[in-house]
Protein backbone atom coordinates (compact mmCIF):
# COMPACT_ATOMS: atom_id res chain seq x y z
CA UNK A 1 0.00 0.00 0.00
CA UNK A 2 1.15 3.55 -0.79
CA UNK A 3 0.46 6.70 1.05
CA UNK A 4 -0.57 9.75 -1.58
CA UNK A 5 0.27 13.37 -0.14
CA UNK A 6 -0.31 15.87 -2.35
CA UNK A 7 -0.43 19.38 -2.20
CA UNK A 8 -2.65 21.38 -4.61
CA UNK A 9 -3.84 24.75 -5.57
CA UNK A 10 -7.35 25.27 -3.44
CA UNK A 11 -9.46 25.90 -6.42
CA UNK A 12 -8.59 22.39 -8.31
CA UNK A 13 -9.57 20.25 -5.06
CA UNK A 14 -13.28 19.60 -6.86
CA UNK A 15 -11.99 19.10 -10.06
CA UNK A 16 -9.15 16.72 -9.09
CA UNK A 17 -11.32 14.72 -6.25
CA UNK A 18 -14.10 13.91 -8.94
CA UNK A 19 -10.56 12.78 -11.65
CA UNK A 20 -9.75 10.70 -8.52
CA UNK A 21 -13.26 8.72 -7.26
CA UNK A 22 -13.68 8.41 -11.25
CA UNK A 23 -10.61 6.10 -11.62
CA UNK A 24 -11.56 4.49 -8.19
CA UNK A 25 -10.10 6.24 -5.18
CA UNK A 26 -12.98 5.79 -2.52
CA UNK A 27 -11.83 7.98 -0.09
CA UNK A 28 -9.39 10.69 1.06
CA UNK A 29 -8.28 13.22 3.80
CA UNK A 30 -8.16 16.67 2.66
CA UNK A 31 -6.65 19.87 4.43
CA UNK A 32 -6.30 23.51 3.92
CA UNK A 33 -2.54 24.22 4.44
CA UNK A 34 -0.17 26.75 4.13
CA UNK A 35 3.12 26.44 2.81
CA UNK A 36 5.90 27.58 0.50
CA UNK A 37 7.97 25.60 -2.20
CA UNK A 38 9.63 26.83 -5.17
CA UNK A 39 6.86 29.45 -5.45
CA UNK A 40 7.83 30.97 -2.20
CA UNK A 41 6.20 34.20 -1.06
CA UNK A 42 5.14 37.51 -2.46
CA UNK A 43 4.97 41.24 -0.77
CA UNK A 44 1.73 42.97 -0.04
CA UNK A 45 1.17 46.42 1.07
CA UNK A 46 -0.77 47.03 4.30
CA UNK A 47 -1.74 50.91 5.75
CA UNK A 48 1.72 52.03 3.81
CA UNK A 49 4.01 49.19 5.12
CA UNK A 50 5.19 46.21 2.67
CA UNK A 51 4.85 42.93 3.95
CA UNK A 52 6.02 39.72 2.89
CA UNK A 53 3.25 36.24 2.44
CA UNK A 54 5.70 33.49 3.08
CA UNK A 55 3.30 31.33 3.19
CA UNK A 56 0.63 30.53 0.65
CA UNK A 57 -2.54 28.45 0.73
CA UNK A 58 -2.98 25.31 -0.63
CA UNK A 59 -5.44 22.19 -0.01
CA UNK A 60 -3.03 19.13 0.89
CA UNK A 61 -4.46 15.45 -0.01
CA UNK A 62 -3.75 12.33 1.82
CA UNK A 63 -5.00 9.10 0.05
CA UNK A 64 -4.25 5.59 0.53
CA UNK A 65 -4.37 3.07 -2.19
CA UNK A 66 -2.62 -0.36 -3.11
CA UNK A 67 0.21 -0.59 -4.91
CA UNK A 68 -1.04 -1.13 -8.28
CA UNK A 69 -3.39 2.36 -8.03
CA UNK A 70 -0.61 4.51 -6.74
CA UNK A 71 1.13 5.17 -10.47
CA UNK A 72 -2.57 5.84 -11.79
CA UNK A 73 -3.46 8.34 -8.68
CA UNK A 74 0.08 10.46 -8.88
CA UNK A 75 -1.00 10.31 -12.58
CA UNK A 76 -4.65 11.87 -12.14
CA UNK A 77 -3.72 14.28 -9.55
CA UNK A 78 -0.65 15.72 -11.69
CA UNK A 79 -3.07 16.34 -14.83
CA UNK A 80 -5.74 17.46 -13.44
CA UNK A 81 -4.03 20.06 -10.72
CA UNK A 82 -1.80 21.30 -13.19
CA UNK A 83 -1.90 24.47 -14.53
CA UNK A 84 1.29 25.34 -15.76
CA UNK A 85 1.64 28.67 -13.71
CA UNK A 86 4.13 28.48 -10.77
CA UNK A 87 2.91 27.14 -7.60
CA UNK A 88 0.92 24.02 -8.76
CA UNK A 89 1.92 22.07 -5.96
CA UNK A 90 3.92 18.90 -5.24
CA UNK A 91 2.98 14.46 -4.95
CA UNK A 92 4.76 12.55 -2.90
CA UNK A 93 4.46 8.68 -2.35
CA UNK A 94 4.82 6.90 0.73
CA UNK A 95 5.09 3.17 1.73
CA UNK A 96 2.00 2.39 4.14
CA UNK A 97 2.87 -0.22 6.93
CA UNK A 98 -0.96 -1.24 7.98
CA UNK A 99 -4.83 0.42 7.34
CA UNK A 100 -8.09 -0.68 9.34
CA UNK A 101 -11.29 0.05 8.88
CA UNK A 102 -12.79 0.97 12.15
CA UNK A 103 -16.03 -0.56 12.02
CA UNK A 104 -15.68 -4.31 10.68
CA UNK A 105 -12.03 -4.90 11.52
CA UNK A 106 -10.85 -5.40 7.87
CA UNK A 107 -7.09 -4.48 7.48
CA UNK A 108 -4.63 -3.67 4.74
CA UNK A 109 -6.19 -3.47 0.94
CA UNK A 110 -9.30 -4.50 2.00
CA UNK A 111 -9.60 -1.92 4.22
CA UNK A 112 -9.25 0.90 1.78
CA UNK B 1 -22.94 79.73 20.11
CA UNK B 2 -26.47 78.80 21.94
CA UNK B 3 -25.97 82.58 23.05
CA UNK B 4 -26.05 83.74 19.68
CA UNK B 5 -28.76 81.70 18.52
CA UNK B 6 -30.76 82.70 21.75
CA UNK B 7 -30.60 86.30 21.28
CA UNK B 8 -31.30 86.59 17.09
CA UNK B 9 -34.26 83.96 18.42
CA UNK B 10 -35.52 85.73 20.71
CA UNK B 11 -35.39 89.08 18.45
CA UNK B 12 -37.18 87.07 15.79
CA UNK B 13 -40.00 86.37 18.49
CA UNK B 14 -40.33 90.01 19.44
CA UNK B 15 -40.64 90.86 15.96
CA UNK B 16 -43.33 88.01 15.35
CA UNK B 17 -46.39 89.92 15.75
CA UNK B 18 -45.99 92.80 13.91
CA UNK B 19 -44.85 90.91 11.12
CA UNK B 20 -48.12 88.75 11.12
CA UNK B 21 -50.03 92.15 11.02
CA UNK B 22 -48.45 93.24 7.53
CA UNK B 23 -50.27 92.81 4.84
CA UNK B 24 -49.05 89.74 2.32
CA UNK B 25 -46.25 88.47 4.69
CA UNK B 26 -45.46 85.17 5.31
CA UNK B 27 -46.88 83.98 8.59
CA UNK B 28 -44.47 83.81 11.46
CA UNK B 29 -43.54 80.52 13.31
CA UNK B 30 -45.05 80.50 16.38
CA UNK B 31 -42.85 80.33 19.22
CA UNK B 32 -44.07 76.81 20.40
CA UNK B 33 -43.01 75.56 17.22
CA UNK B 34 -39.65 76.99 17.05
CA UNK B 35 -39.06 75.70 20.79
CA UNK B 36 -40.42 72.26 19.35
CA UNK B 37 -38.54 72.16 16.42
CA UNK B 38 -35.15 73.02 17.80
CA UNK B 39 -35.50 70.63 20.20
CA UNK B 40 -36.09 67.97 18.33
CA UNK B 41 -33.55 68.75 16.08
CA UNK B 42 -31.29 68.40 19.16
CA UNK B 43 -33.03 65.18 20.04
CA UNK B 44 -32.93 63.72 16.32
CA UNK B 45 -29.36 65.18 15.74
CA UNK B 46 -28.25 63.58 19.48
CA UNK B 47 -29.54 59.94 18.95
CA UNK B 48 -27.76 59.93 15.19
CA UNK B 49 -24.63 60.83 17.02
CA UNK B 50 -25.22 58.41 19.71
CA UNK B 51 -24.78 55.60 17.13
CA UNK B 52 -21.64 57.27 16.02
CA UNK B 53 -20.89 54.89 19.41
CA UNK B 54 -21.24 51.95 17.65
CA UNK B 55 -19.09 53.40 14.77
CA UNK B 56 -16.38 53.92 16.66
CA UNK B 57 -16.80 50.38 18.41
CA UNK B 58 -17.16 48.71 15.30
CA UNK B 59 -14.51 50.28 13.57
CA UNK B 60 -11.99 49.57 16.25
CA UNK B 61 -13.34 45.73 16.29
CA UNK B 62 -12.33 45.35 12.81
CA UNK B 63 -9.52 47.04 12.68
CA UNK B 64 -7.54 45.08 16.13
CA UNK B 65 -6.51 41.73 16.16
CA UNK B 66 -9.05 38.76 16.85
CA UNK B 67 -7.34 38.19 20.26
CA UNK B 68 -8.56 42.04 21.32
CA UNK B 69 -11.61 42.23 19.78
CA UNK B 70 -13.83 41.89 23.15
CA UNK B 71 -10.86 44.65 25.37
CA UNK B 72 -12.21 47.04 22.42
CA UNK B 73 -15.61 47.01 22.76
CA UNK B 74 -15.45 46.76 26.49
CA UNK B 75 -13.34 49.77 26.49
CA UNK B 76 -16.19 51.01 23.76
CA UNK B 77 -18.95 50.51 26.14
CA UNK B 78 -17.08 51.78 29.15
CA UNK B 79 -15.94 55.28 27.67
CA UNK B 80 -19.47 56.26 26.50
CA UNK B 81 -20.88 55.09 29.72
CA UNK B 82 -18.64 57.14 31.64
CA UNK B 83 -18.67 60.16 28.99
CA UNK B 84 -22.25 59.81 29.97
CA UNK B 85 -21.78 60.10 33.60
CA UNK B 86 -19.19 62.36 33.72
CA UNK B 87 -20.26 65.29 31.51
CA UNK B 88 -23.69 65.20 33.79
CA UNK B 89 -21.75 65.61 36.75
CA UNK B 90 -18.97 68.47 35.83
CA UNK B 91 -18.92 68.67 31.81
CA UNK B 92 -22.05 70.09 31.02
CA UNK B 93 -21.70 73.31 32.93
CA UNK B 94 -18.17 73.85 33.10
CA UNK B 95 -18.76 73.67 28.62
CA UNK B 96 -21.96 76.48 29.03
CA UNK B 97 -21.59 78.81 32.02
CA UNK B 98 -23.80 80.83 30.56
CA UNK B 99 -22.16 84.13 30.97
CA UNK B 100 -21.36 83.03 34.65
CA UNK B 101 -17.42 82.74 34.47
CA UNK B 102 -14.40 82.00 36.67
CA UNK B 103 -11.78 83.79 34.97
CA UNK B 104 -13.72 85.24 32.19
CA UNK B 105 -13.74 83.57 28.58
CA UNK B 106 -11.53 80.47 29.85
CA UNK B 107 -13.14 78.54 32.64
CA UNK B 108 -16.72 78.36 33.81
CA UNK B 109 -17.54 79.37 37.22
CA UNK B 110 -19.94 76.83 37.87
CA UNK B 111 -19.02 73.43 39.12
CA UNK B 112 -21.54 71.53 39.31
CA UNK B 113 -24.11 68.91 37.80
CA UNK B 114 -26.72 69.41 34.76
CA UNK B 115 -30.30 70.12 35.76
CA UNK B 116 -33.24 69.46 33.75
CA UNK B 117 -36.45 71.27 33.67
CA UNK B 118 -39.39 70.41 35.22
CA UNK B 119 -41.65 67.34 34.41
CA UNK B 120 -44.21 68.89 31.81
CA UNK B 121 -42.85 71.94 31.92
CA UNK B 122 -44.77 75.22 30.60
CA UNK B 123 -43.62 77.94 28.44
CA UNK B 124 -43.04 80.62 31.03
CA UNK B 125 -41.41 77.94 33.27
CA UNK B 126 -38.96 76.97 30.38
CA UNK B 127 -35.25 77.78 30.61
CA UNK B 128 -35.07 79.07 27.69
CA UNK B 129 -38.73 79.06 25.60
CA UNK B 130 -37.52 81.22 22.95
CA UNK B 131 -35.25 78.50 21.83
CA UNK B 132 -34.50 74.89 22.87
CA UNK B 133 -35.55 72.32 26.14
CA UNK B 134 -32.17 71.57 28.43
CA UNK B 135 -32.92 68.05 28.27
CA UNK B 136 -32.84 68.11 24.13
CA UNK B 137 -29.31 70.46 24.19
CA UNK B 138 -27.71 68.26 26.93
CA UNK B 139 -28.89 65.06 25.27
CA UNK B 140 -27.27 66.60 22.26
CA UNK B 141 -23.99 68.39 23.51
CA UNK B 142 -23.10 64.99 25.80
CA UNK B 143 -23.00 63.13 22.40
CA UNK B 144 -19.97 65.05 21.19
CA UNK B 145 -18.24 65.12 24.58
CA UNK B 146 -18.63 60.94 24.26
CA UNK B 147 -17.36 61.17 20.74
CA UNK B 148 -14.18 62.47 21.27
CA UNK B 149 -13.54 60.12 23.82
CA UNK B 150 -14.03 57.34 21.54
CA UNK B 151 -11.62 58.93 19.31
CA UNK B 152 -8.75 58.28 21.79
CA UNK B 153 -9.33 54.55 22.74
CA UNK B 154 -8.47 53.21 18.55
CA UNK B 155 -5.27 54.49 18.91
CA UNK B 156 -4.18 53.40 21.72
CA UNK B 157 -6.04 49.74 21.77
CA UNK B 158 -4.06 46.26 21.61
CA UNK B 159 -1.73 47.41 24.61
CA UNK B 160 -2.98 50.00 27.06
CA UNK B 161 -4.65 48.71 30.27
CA UNK B 162 -8.51 49.06 30.74
CA UNK B 163 -8.65 51.02 34.11
CA UNK B 164 -5.99 54.02 33.79
CA UNK B 165 -7.74 54.10 30.06
CA UNK B 166 -10.93 54.64 31.99
CA UNK B 167 -9.36 57.13 34.24
CA UNK B 168 -8.60 58.74 31.73
CA UNK B 169 -11.54 59.06 30.07
CA UNK B 170 -13.07 60.77 33.06
CA UNK B 171 -10.57 63.28 33.09
CA UNK B 172 -10.99 64.03 29.45
CA UNK B 173 -14.98 64.04 29.51
CA UNK B 174 -15.23 66.12 32.73
CA UNK B 175 -12.36 68.78 32.27
CA UNK B 176 -10.71 68.77 28.98
CA UNK B 177 -12.99 68.53 26.79
CA UNK B 178 -15.25 71.06 28.39
CA UNK B 179 -13.29 73.73 29.40
CA UNK B 180 -11.47 74.19 25.92
CA UNK B 181 -15.23 73.76 24.39
CA UNK B 182 -16.45 76.91 26.69
CA UNK B 183 -13.89 78.51 24.88
CA UNK B 184 -15.56 78.82 21.50
CA UNK B 185 -19.00 77.09 22.35
CA UNK B 186 -20.01 78.62 25.73
CA UNK B 187 -19.40 82.01 24.62
CA UNK B 188 -15.34 81.73 25.77
CA UNK B 189 -12.35 83.91 24.40
CA UNK B 190 -12.04 82.15 21.26
CA UNK B 191 -15.62 83.03 19.98
CA UNK B 192 -14.91 86.20 21.04
CA UNK B 193 -12.08 86.40 18.53
CA UNK B 194 -14.17 85.27 16.07
CA UNK B 195 -12.90 81.80 15.62
CA UNK B 196 -15.46 79.46 13.87
CA UNK B 197 -15.98 75.77 14.15
CA UNK B 198 -19.17 74.91 12.96
CA UNK B 199 -19.55 71.37 14.70
CA UNK B 200 -16.19 70.54 16.03
CA UNK B 201 -12.98 70.16 13.63
CA UNK B 202 -11.05 71.52 16.10
CA UNK B 203 -13.38 71.58 19.28
CA UNK B 204 -14.39 67.81 18.73
CA UNK B 205 -12.04 65.91 16.71
CA UNK B 206 -8.70 67.45 17.03
CA UNK B 207 -9.30 67.20 20.83
CA UNK B 208 -9.53 63.38 21.02
CA UNK B 209 -6.59 63.53 18.14
CA UNK B 210 -4.23 65.50 20.34
CA UNK B 211 -5.14 63.40 23.33
CA UNK B 212 -4.67 60.05 21.10
CA UNK B 213 -1.64 61.28 19.60
CA UNK B 214 0.32 62.20 23.43
CA UNK B 215 -1.03 59.10 24.88
CA UNK B 216 0.49 57.11 21.86
CA UNK B 217 3.53 58.66 22.42
CA UNK B 218 3.63 57.98 26.40
CA UNK B 219 2.54 54.50 25.59
CA UNK B 220 4.53 53.20 22.72
CA UNK B 221 3.98 50.87 19.73
CA UNK B 222 2.39 48.03 20.50
CA UNK B 223 5.32 44.72 20.23
CA UNK B 224 6.66 43.85 16.70
CA UNK B 225 5.14 46.79 15.02
CA UNK B 226 8.62 48.15 14.43
CA UNK B 227 11.30 46.41 13.59
CA UNK B 228 14.84 47.35 12.35
CA UNK B 229 13.56 50.88 11.10
CA UNK B 230 10.78 49.32 9.38
CA UNK B 231 6.87 49.16 9.84
CA UNK B 232 5.60 45.43 10.73
CA UNK B 233 1.65 45.41 9.00
CA UNK B 234 -0.63 43.98 11.43
CA UNK B 235 -4.00 43.49 9.53
CA UNK B 236 -7.06 43.69 11.73
CA UNK B 237 -9.49 40.94 12.26
CA UNK B 238 -12.70 42.21 10.32
CA UNK B 239 -12.83 44.17 7.66
CA UNK B 240 -16.25 44.10 7.26
CA UNK B 241 -16.73 45.37 10.70
CA UNK B 242 -14.72 47.80 9.76
CA UNK B 243 -16.94 48.83 7.05
CA UNK B 244 -19.84 48.72 8.77
CA UNK B 245 -18.39 50.59 11.59
CA UNK B 246 -17.43 53.51 9.03
CA UNK B 247 -20.96 53.99 7.30
CA UNK B 248 -21.85 54.32 10.88
CA UNK B 249 -19.73 57.06 11.56
CA UNK B 250 -20.86 58.47 8.04
CA UNK B 251 -24.83 58.01 8.66
CA UNK B 252 -23.82 59.91 12.24
CA UNK B 253 -21.83 62.65 10.54
CA UNK B 254 -25.61 64.06 9.45
CA UNK B 255 -26.70 64.77 13.06
CA UNK B 256 -23.54 65.92 14.46
CA UNK B 257 -22.85 68.60 11.72
CA UNK B 258 -26.78 69.27 10.74
CA UNK B 259 -27.93 69.34 14.01
CA UNK B 260 -25.13 71.82 14.88
CA UNK B 261 -27.33 74.02 12.89
CA UNK B 262 -28.78 74.61 16.16
CA UNK B 263 -32.01 75.44 15.08
CA UNK B 264 -34.87 74.38 12.80
CA UNK B 265 -37.60 76.93 13.54
CA UNK B 266 -37.14 78.57 10.30
CA UNK B 267 -37.58 78.36 6.39
CA UNK B 268 -33.81 79.29 6.57
CA UNK B 269 -32.99 76.94 9.48
CA UNK B 270 -34.18 74.07 7.33
CA UNK B 271 -32.96 74.93 4.26
CA UNK B 272 -29.32 75.31 5.80
CA UNK B 273 -29.46 71.58 7.47
CA UNK B 274 -30.58 70.46 3.96
CA UNK B 275 -27.16 72.19 2.52
CA UNK B 276 -25.08 70.66 5.75
CA UNK B 277 -26.55 67.24 4.79
CA UNK B 278 -25.68 67.07 1.41
CA UNK B 279 -22.32 68.97 1.93
CA UNK B 280 -21.60 66.67 4.38
CA UNK B 281 -22.38 63.84 2.24
CA UNK B 282 -20.20 64.85 -0.23
CA UNK B 283 -17.44 65.20 1.43
CA UNK B 284 -17.06 62.07 2.86
CA UNK B 285 -17.86 60.60 -0.65
CA UNK B 286 -14.50 62.80 -1.66
CA UNK B 287 -12.28 61.22 0.75
CA UNK B 288 -13.18 57.27 0.50
CA UNK B 289 -13.02 58.34 -3.31
CA UNK B 290 -9.45 59.78 -3.02
CA UNK B 291 -8.10 57.57 -0.99
CA UNK B 292 -8.71 54.61 -3.37
CA UNK B 293 -7.40 56.02 -6.28
CA UNK B 294 -4.14 57.23 -4.08
CA UNK B 295 -3.49 53.90 -2.60
CA UNK B 296 -3.70 52.50 -6.15
CA UNK B 297 -1.50 54.91 -7.80
CA UNK B 298 0.95 54.68 -4.92
CA UNK B 299 0.76 51.40 -3.55
CA UNK B 300 -0.28 49.91 -6.94
CA UNK B 301 -3.62 48.04 -4.80
CA UNK B 302 -6.34 49.85 -3.29
CA UNK B 303 -6.29 49.22 0.66
CA UNK B 304 -9.74 49.29 2.15
CA UNK B 305 -8.42 50.15 5.52
CA UNK B 306 -7.63 53.85 3.92
CA UNK B 307 -10.53 53.94 1.80
CA UNK B 308 -12.59 53.59 5.24
CA UNK B 309 -10.25 56.65 6.47
CA UNK B 310 -10.67 58.41 3.86
CA UNK B 311 -14.17 58.69 4.05
CA UNK B 312 -14.37 59.96 7.51
CA UNK B 313 -11.01 61.95 7.24
CA UNK B 314 -13.57 63.66 4.52
CA UNK B 315 -16.17 63.56 7.25
CA UNK B 316 -13.99 65.55 9.45
CA UNK B 317 -12.38 67.88 7.27
CA UNK B 318 -16.13 68.95 6.76
CA UNK B 319 -17.38 69.61 9.89
CA UNK B 320 -15.97 72.91 10.73
CA UNK B 321 -17.44 74.45 8.13
CA UNK B 322 -20.69 72.26 6.19
CA UNK B 323 -22.94 75.11 5.60
CA UNK B 324 -21.22 77.72 3.49
CA UNK B 325 -19.48 75.08 1.12
CA UNK B 326 -21.16 74.30 -2.24
CA UNK B 327 -21.01 70.55 -3.11
CA UNK B 328 -18.33 70.69 -5.39
CA UNK B 329 -16.31 72.83 -2.60
CA UNK B 330 -17.38 70.57 0.04
CA UNK B 331 -16.19 67.28 -2.38
CA UNK B 332 -12.55 68.68 -2.43
CA UNK B 333 -12.56 70.09 0.85
CA UNK B 334 -13.36 66.29 1.77
CA UNK B 335 -10.84 64.62 -1.37
CA UNK B 336 -7.68 66.72 0.72
CA UNK B 337 -8.96 64.99 4.01
CA UNK B 338 -8.25 61.62 1.50
CA UNK B 339 -5.19 62.97 0.55
CA UNK B 340 -4.07 63.32 4.02
CA UNK B 341 -4.80 60.14 5.30
CA UNK B 342 -2.89 58.19 2.23
CA UNK B 343 0.52 60.22 3.25
CA UNK B 344 0.11 60.68 7.23
CA UNK B 345 -0.92 56.95 7.91
CA UNK B 346 2.66 55.85 6.57
CA UNK B 347 4.80 59.23 8.14
CA UNK B 348 3.27 58.74 11.54
CA UNK B 349 4.96 55.14 11.05
CA UNK B 350 8.07 56.23 10.33
CA UNK B 351 8.14 58.34 13.73
CA UNK B 352 7.29 55.30 15.32
CA UNK B 353 3.91 56.44 16.50
CA UNK B 354 1.62 53.33 16.63
CA UNK B 355 -1.71 54.23 15.63
CA UNK B 356 -4.40 51.69 15.54
CA UNK B 357 -6.99 52.48 13.61
CA UNK B 358 -5.55 55.68 12.06
CA UNK B 359 -7.50 57.80 13.93
CA UNK B 360 -4.87 60.42 14.56
CA UNK B 361 -4.31 61.48 10.79
CA UNK B 362 -8.35 60.97 10.32
CA UNK B 363 -9.28 63.06 13.79
CA UNK B 364 -6.39 65.43 14.29
CA UNK B 365 -4.61 66.17 10.81
CA UNK B 366 -7.82 65.90 8.79
CA UNK B 367 -9.48 68.14 11.86
CA UNK B 368 -6.62 70.98 11.29
CA UNK B 369 -7.43 70.82 7.74
CA UNK B 370 -10.92 71.50 7.99
CA UNK B 371 -10.46 74.09 10.86
CA UNK B 372 -8.10 76.04 8.32
CA UNK B 373 -10.68 75.67 4.96
CA UNK B 374 -13.29 77.62 6.58
CA UNK B 375 -11.89 80.85 5.62
CA UNK B 376 -11.90 79.33 2.08
CA UNK B 377 -15.63 79.52 1.61
CA UNK B 378 -16.70 81.81 4.54
CA UNK B 379 -15.69 85.48 4.50
CA UNK B 380 -16.47 85.80 8.65
CA UNK B 381 -13.53 83.70 9.28
CA UNK B 382 -9.45 84.52 9.07
CA UNK B 383 -6.88 82.16 8.68
CA UNK B 384 -4.75 84.50 11.28
CA UNK B 385 -7.70 83.32 14.04
CA UNK B 386 -8.50 79.58 12.71
CA UNK B 387 -4.43 79.17 13.17
CA UNK B 388 -4.41 80.61 16.78
CA UNK B 389 -7.36 78.75 17.62
CA UNK B 390 -5.82 75.23 16.53
CA UNK B 391 -2.68 76.23 17.91
CA UNK B 392 -4.42 77.14 21.58
CA UNK B 393 -6.45 73.95 21.67
CA UNK B 394 -3.79 71.75 20.61
CA UNK B 395 -1.00 73.36 23.44
CA UNK B 396 -4.12 72.84 26.37
CA UNK B 397 -4.97 69.48 25.43
CA UNK B 398 -1.72 68.13 25.28
CA UNK B 399 -0.35 69.66 27.88
CA UNK B 400 -3.55 68.45 29.69
CA UNK B 401 -3.50 65.32 28.17
CA UNK B 402 0.32 64.52 29.07
CA UNK B 403 0.21 65.32 32.85
CA UNK B 404 -3.09 62.35 32.98
CA UNK B 405 -1.05 59.96 30.88
CA UNK B 406 2.17 60.94 32.74
CA UNK B 407 0.46 60.59 36.46
CA UNK B 408 -1.60 56.99 35.46
CA UNK B 409 1.95 55.43 34.24
CA UNK B 410 3.72 56.38 37.30
CA UNK B 411 0.73 55.33 39.41
CA UNK B 412 -1.22 52.86 37.92
CA UNK B 413 0.94 52.01 34.82
CA UNK B 414 -0.22 52.47 31.47
CA UNK B 415 0.28 49.03 29.48
CA UNK B 416 -0.20 45.65 30.04
CA UNK B 417 2.70 43.20 30.23
CA UNK B 418 4.74 41.51 27.68
CA UNK B 419 3.03 38.23 28.28
CA UNK B 420 -0.62 40.22 27.83
CA UNK B 421 0.09 41.96 25.70
CA UNK B 422 1.29 38.44 23.31
CA UNK B 423 -1.29 36.56 24.09
CA UNK B 424 -4.26 38.78 23.75
CA UNK B 425 -6.03 41.44 26.63
CA UNK B 426 -9.06 39.52 25.85
CA UNK B 427 -8.04 36.19 27.38
CA UNK B 428 -5.56 37.71 30.14
CA UNK B 429 -7.62 40.66 31.19
CA UNK B 430 -11.05 39.76 30.41
CA UNK B 431 -11.15 36.08 30.67
CA UNK B 432 -13.54 35.86 27.51
CA UNK B 433 -13.03 35.89 23.79
CA UNK B 434 -15.18 37.90 21.02
CA UNK B 435 -14.18 35.28 18.60
CA UNK B 436 -13.74 32.17 20.95
CA UNK B 437 -12.92 29.37 18.00
CA UNK B 438 -10.38 30.93 16.15
CA UNK B 439 -8.76 33.82 18.02
CA UNK B 440 -5.89 31.76 18.85
CA UNK B 441 -2.65 33.00 16.51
Amino acid sequence: MKLIIAAIKPFKLEEVREALTAIGVRGMMVTEIKGFGSQSGHTEIYRGAEYAVNFVPKVKLEIAVPDSMADQVVETIATTAKTDKIGDGKVFVLDLQSALRVRTGESNDDAL
Amino acid sequence: MKLTKLLSLSAMAVAAPSLALAQDAPAAVPTDTVFILNSLLFLVGGFLVFWMAAGFAMLEAGLVRSKNVAMQLTKNMGLFSLASIFYYLIGYNLMYPLGTWAWDGVLSGIWGPGVLEAVGVTADAADDYGYASTGSDFFFQLMFCAATASIVSGTLAERIKLWPFLVFTIILTAIIYPIQASWKWGGGFLDGMGFLDFAGSTVVHSVGGWAALTGAIILGPRIGKYKDGKTIPIPGSNLTLATLGTFILWMGWFGFNGGSQLAMGSVGDVADISRIFSNTNAAAAGGAITALILTQLVYKKPDLTMVLNGALAGLVSITAEPLTPSLGAATIIGAIGGVIVVFAVPMLDKFKIDDVVGAIPVHLIAGIWGTLAVPLTNSDASFGTQITSIVVVGVFVTVASAIVWMILKATMGLRVDEETEINGLDMAELGMEAYPEFSKG
